[in-house]
């Protein structure tokens, strides 16, 4: 009996064996959320240390200074809703 | 070149013929003798390798995943507890498909404590997707571990070998052995070229997560290579009989007398050379006996044992080793083995050496005879 649905695409190698970099971007990892951090951007003073405590790197500077979640691979954890100093990231509950 | 050396000593010699870069060592008894002959090795710049003396066997065998994965060609030794701390990384190194070969002087498992010979070690050991040779003498040893390497980096096989001697018995017995040319043993064995290997300028991910969807896939590829991995040991064994004239069975199997035997002892390691005495003994009482020597315990080798037990009326298998609640780990195996045969010979398990015991000609000829009665086996105390 062959499995259809094998390793989302990637290469089977010997030893489970990555010979490409970069493969972790292919998990998205958005849907284990259960909380979803929301930046307030009228008050946030872009202090950067939500995009520097994220765990995961799920947290985009833009061009104009801001700061984004990527959603796709943000898990909730609350992390940057601890961290910030202004308390302007609230954690709502997925969905609602 | 002609010695006289312990088993250990004579795998200490192989490794230095085969090249190793790296050792990651923790001495424990009876090992002990293996790393101490690879340091002076090292100290005398008779060999250009790195001895890590690291702080367990636990330690031991993580540092050997590193050097493999640097590509370079790696061993170890340890025995008893030390397996035990290693059991944790033992399917790491497997899994990760690395062919490291280490030597296993085989010791019984505290408590109580004991220091001597059993299989208890390894045995426990067998299903961790390592491949498991057990030697019966220092020369055995010695070629084993150079055929180790060949069998381990083999591209179809790519897994990890115990290279196991009796603790003692056969690590500290001195026999005369002959220890091979360097530039023989090079055209025997290759350097070691992995396909993947760390390196900064391409970055690759080992051991990474590996989730339901594929995991399976994996173990399966993993029994594909020790499926594999049985015609590498045969080849092992037959290309070095070529080139150093000396064979083992056929690698797997190594049988004495057994042409037309009726009955036969069934065993691992050095209770072999015992057996041997004893067929001779009971052949000149013209009992049609004959000895099965189990040289390769992972892959097992079922087809080897179901051709020689088809024409046999008894087997008496000898475990240096007991799964507490069942019986010897040797003995499931075999009778697993002969269950498709439409014809079985009568099958008698008995457990004897646990801690060291001496197993004698007394209890071997003991054991197949309740055999031959259609007795059941025991302990030979």
């Amino acid at each position: 009996m062959q499995n259809k649905k094998i390793n989302k695409g990637y290469k089977l190698l010997i030893g489970a064996v990555i010979d490409e970099p970069g493969s972790s971007e292919k998990n998205k990892t958005g849907s284990w959320r259960t909380f979803i951090p929301i930046i307030d951007q009228e008050k946030c003073i872009k202090c950067g240390i939500c995009w520097m405590d994220c765990p995961d790197m799920a947290i985009k500077k833009n061009a104009d200074g801001t700061f984004a979640i990527d959603y796709a691979f943000c898990k909730g954890c609350g992390i940057c809703a601890k961290q910030c100093p202004t308390k302007v990231i609230s954690m709502k509950l997925e969905g609602k | 070149m002609r010695k006289v050396e312990s088993a250990a000593a004579a795998i200490a010699e192989a490794v230095k013929l085969c090249d190793v870069k790296v050792m990651p060592m923790y001495p424990i008894t009876p090992s002990t003798l293996i790393p101490e002959r690879l340091s002076e090795f090292v100290n005398n710049g008779e060999m250009d390798a790195e001895m890590i003396h690291v702080e367990s066997e636990h330690s031991a065998a993580s540092a050997m995943i590193g050097s493999i994965l640097c590509g370079a060609r790696s061993f170890t030794a340890t025995a008893s507890q030390g397996l035990a701390l290693m059991f944790e990384i033992l399917p790491i190194i497997s899994g990760l498909r690395l062919p490291a070969v280490m030597a296993v002087a085989n010791r019984s498992l505290s408590a109580p404590l004991n220091i001597w010979n059993d299989h208890s070690d390894s045995v426990s050991a067998r299903d961790q997707g390592w491949i498991q040779l057990y030697a019966e003498s220092a020369q055995e040893a010695l070629d084993t571990t150079i055929q180790a390497y060949k069998i381990a980096e083999s591209g179809n096989v790519l897994l990890p070998v115990m290279v196991c001697i009796d603790g003692f018995t056969l690590s500290h017995v001195y026999e005369n052995i002959d220890v091979p040319e360097r530039g023989e043993v090079d055209k025997f064995l290759p350097a070691f070229a992995p396909e993947y290997a760390l390196d900064p300028e391409k970055p690759l991910t080992f051991g990474p997560i590996v989730f339901p969807d594929s995991f399976m896939e994996f173990k399966k590829a993993q029994e594909e290579a020790m499926e594999n991995s049985a015609k590498a040991i045969a080849k092992a064994n037959n290309d070095f009989g070529k080139m150093f004239g000396r064979k083992y069975g056929n690698g797997l199997v190594e049988t004495y007398r057994m042409d037309d035997a009726e009955h036969a002892i069934l065993g691992i390691g050095t209770l072999c050379t015992t057996s041997r005495s004893v067929v001779d003994k009971l052949r000149a009482n013209k009992i049609k006996a004959g000895m099965i020597r189990v040289r390769c315990l992972r892959p097992f080798p079922k087809e080897d044992l179901q051709k020689l037990a088809k024409k046999l009326k008894t087997i008496a298998v000898i475990d240096r080793h007991i799964s507490l609640g069942f019986e010897g780990a040797l003995a499931t195996d075999v009778k697993s083995a002969l269950s498709e045969l439409r014809k079985k010979p009568f099958i008698a398990c008995h457990i004897a050496g646990l801690g060291g015991r001496d197993i004698t000609e007394k209890h071997l000829e003991f054991a197949l005879k309740q055999g031959m009665r259609k007795k059941a086996g025991g302990w030979l105390l």
